[in-house]
């Protein structure tokens, strides 16, 4: 078909498509769409019997970015901050707005001091992180694991390698750096 | 009680952790009988959502039974079975006001560009998810609703996010009649996105993904014609050749930030964080679309930059569209057209995991073993 002002025909009428297709065309009309537009204004229609909610009260300084007002009058209270992780977040919250890369480098430099952190404290509990049984590769005998990906074609497959080392390495890191310190001191008694 | 934890990047295991307190007066808390995991929760799993902390209880598609309900609640009492949207929303404030409950401002001190989330990372709020045998819901008077007698808790868990939001990227679509609609990513929600381009009455649906078992679904489910990007030099020439070299009339990305099909930008976003996320289908999204067009992204992306073509978003004259979609308002058009029969939401599932397992089952969903699409979490409490 040459470039012409028309549509190209489709290969099914609408008429057949209704046929063979369960429910074809009943949101035909965008007045049947309930995101259609997309901003009704309509306050009503929440059930909300506030104009602005009570306050939840803050257990502990609740960090917040600073393009916000005030701390929001509801927020969620897991995992506090804490450590050198927790100081991390809350200067990078107070600090750099949500538009500065900065906030967000920091934040993913905070998670993996608090993997680091968290990793150190489990082994003062008695049930240490365990890196094995945490990943879930066990299901990779019982759920087929490589008939999941042998001979399939899959893009994915090419790059799973990389997921063991990114597990493992901060581990094996973490595990010469103690040799190394215990080696030291060892050495220097000695 | 049992909750899943987060313990790293790839690390999840199960903690007895403190069951929730009411914090706010209009707070609940739900025993959850049904939860799932989401493609959008393997990018906290992954590490790639800033502010995730060790700790952390996942799982923003839940529903269960009322436990216990704050001073203020009018609309729910104990023992009502209720599903709860993935949004944290007042009802009141400007965003809300104008019905976009996923842009709430009064639920997330942490960010302004996201609203809250249940167990989405301190981004998302830094609320505890469902995947867990309680969890606190905030707003009990305004985001859950009881879940019809006649729906299963199964069909009930996937209206919170995954049916709603690709019914909603449909919407976004604004596709008439005859359109041509390509879908990237026949996960969960593009496959819901492609049924529904069908109600809005498309004249023909494609799927494009990399996973033959899902491509097959995509079929049988969503009555759509799929292709496996794998087997074309470049996907994009292929969408051109099958729409006269037009490009479809519209494109929905319902991948997000992990796509696979370019190693660099999965490389780079996905596995060393450089990027938000990896916009390879949103490119191609961008790429396979006409002039005029528009794409629709239902993908979820972390709040750093990514490389995206927004040049040839431009030059073609296309109109984006997205957000996070605001699943209660979806709710009443859904239950019409699961009780008319067109949508049967639980056909898509394929791993029902006991809440103990939880880190095979996070491990299955991820590295999409023995054809895995969407794997629901069942509670011991259930």
């Amino acid at each position: 078909m040459a470039y012409t002002p028309d549509k190209p025909k489709l290969a099914e009428s609408s008429d057949e498509l209704r046929a063979r297709i369960p429910g074809w065309g009943a949101d035909l009309d965008p007045r049947d769409r309930p995101s259609v537009p997309q901003e009704i204004f309509d306050p009503t229609f929440s059930g909300a019997h506030w104009e602005f909610p009570e306050r939840q009260p803050e257990r502990w300084p609740r960090e917040k970015s600073i393009e916000h007002k005030f701390v929001t009058p509801v927020f969620g209270t897991s995992c506090p901050p804490r450590g050198l992780s927790g100081a991390i977040r809350r200067y990078s919250y107070a600090k750099y707005s949500e538009g500065r890369a900065a906030h967000w480098l920091l934040l993913l430099a905070a998670d993996r001091v608090d993997v680091a952190e968290s990793v150190l404290r489990s082994f003062a509990t008695l049930r240490p992180d365990n890196p094995f049984t945490q990943t879930g590769v066990r299901a990779e005998r019982s759920h087929h694991g490589l008939r999941s990906r042998l001979g399939q074609n899959r893009a994915d497959v090419v790059h799973h390698p990389l997921d063991p080392i990114i597990v493992a390495a901060p581990w094996i890191a973490g595990a010469g750096l103690a040799y190394a310190l215990v080696r030291r001191l060892v050495r220097r008694k000695g | 009680m049992q909750a899943m934890v987060y313990r790293g990047p790839y690390r999840v295991r199960v903690e007895e952790k403190d069951r929730p307190a009411i914090e706010h007066p209009n707070d609940a808390i739900v025993r959850v009988t049904r939860a799932a995991i989401c493609g959008s929760d393997l990018h906290l799993y992954h590490g790639m959502m800033p502010d995730t902390r060790v700790g952390m209880t996942f799982g923003h598609e839940f529903v269960g039974v009322v436990d216990e309900v704050g001073s203020s609640v009018q609309r729910l009492k104990a023992g009502d079975r209720v599903m709860v949207p993935f949004n944290i929303f007042c009802g009141t404030c400007f965003f809300c006001a104008r019905g976009l409950y996923s842009n709430c401002h009064n639920v997330n001190p942490n960010a302004t560009a996201v609203g809250g989330i249940y167990g989405y990372s301190h981004t998302s709020g830094g609320y505890d998810g469902g995947q867990s045998e309680f969890v606190r819901v905030p707003f009990a008077d305004v985001g859950p609703s009881p879940i019809p007698d006649w729906m299963d808790d199964d069909d009930a868990v996937l209206l919170t996010d995954a049916l709603a939001t690709g019914y909603f990227g449909a919407q976004l679509g604004g596709i008439v009649e005859g359109d041509v609609v390509v879908v990237f990513g026949a996960g969960p929600v593009g496959l819901y996105a492609a049924k529904s381009a069908w109600l809005m009455g498309a004249g023909r649906v494609i799927v494009i993904d990399h996973l033959n078992y899902r491509l097959d679904k995509a079929r049988s489910f969503a009555h759509a014609e799929t292709y496996n990007f794998t087997e074309y030099d470049d996907i994009v020439v292929h969408m051109k050749k099958i729409t006269e070299h037009l490009g479809a009339d519209v494109a929905i990305d319902a991948v997000g930030a992990e796509a696979d099909g370019n190693l660099l930008q999965h490389v780079t976003s996905a596995k060393l964080k450089l990027q938000g996320g990896s916009p390879v289908a949103l490119n191609w999204a961008i790429d396979s679309v006409r002039k005029g067009g528009t794409v629709s992204v239902m993908g979820a992306y972390g709040p750093m930059f990514s490389a995206v073509k927004f040049g040839d978003a431009v030059n073609k004259g296309l109109t984006l569209r997205m957000n996070q979609c605001p699943v209660k308002r979806q709710w009443p058009r859904l239950f019409e057209h699961i009780r008319n029969g067109y949508l049967k939401p639980s056909d898509i599932v394929t791993h029902r995991i006991p809440l103990e397992h939880i880190a095979e089952g996070y491990h299955i969903f991820s590295a999409k073993l023995d054809d895995c699409i969407k794997p629901l979490i069942v509670p011991n409490a259930a």
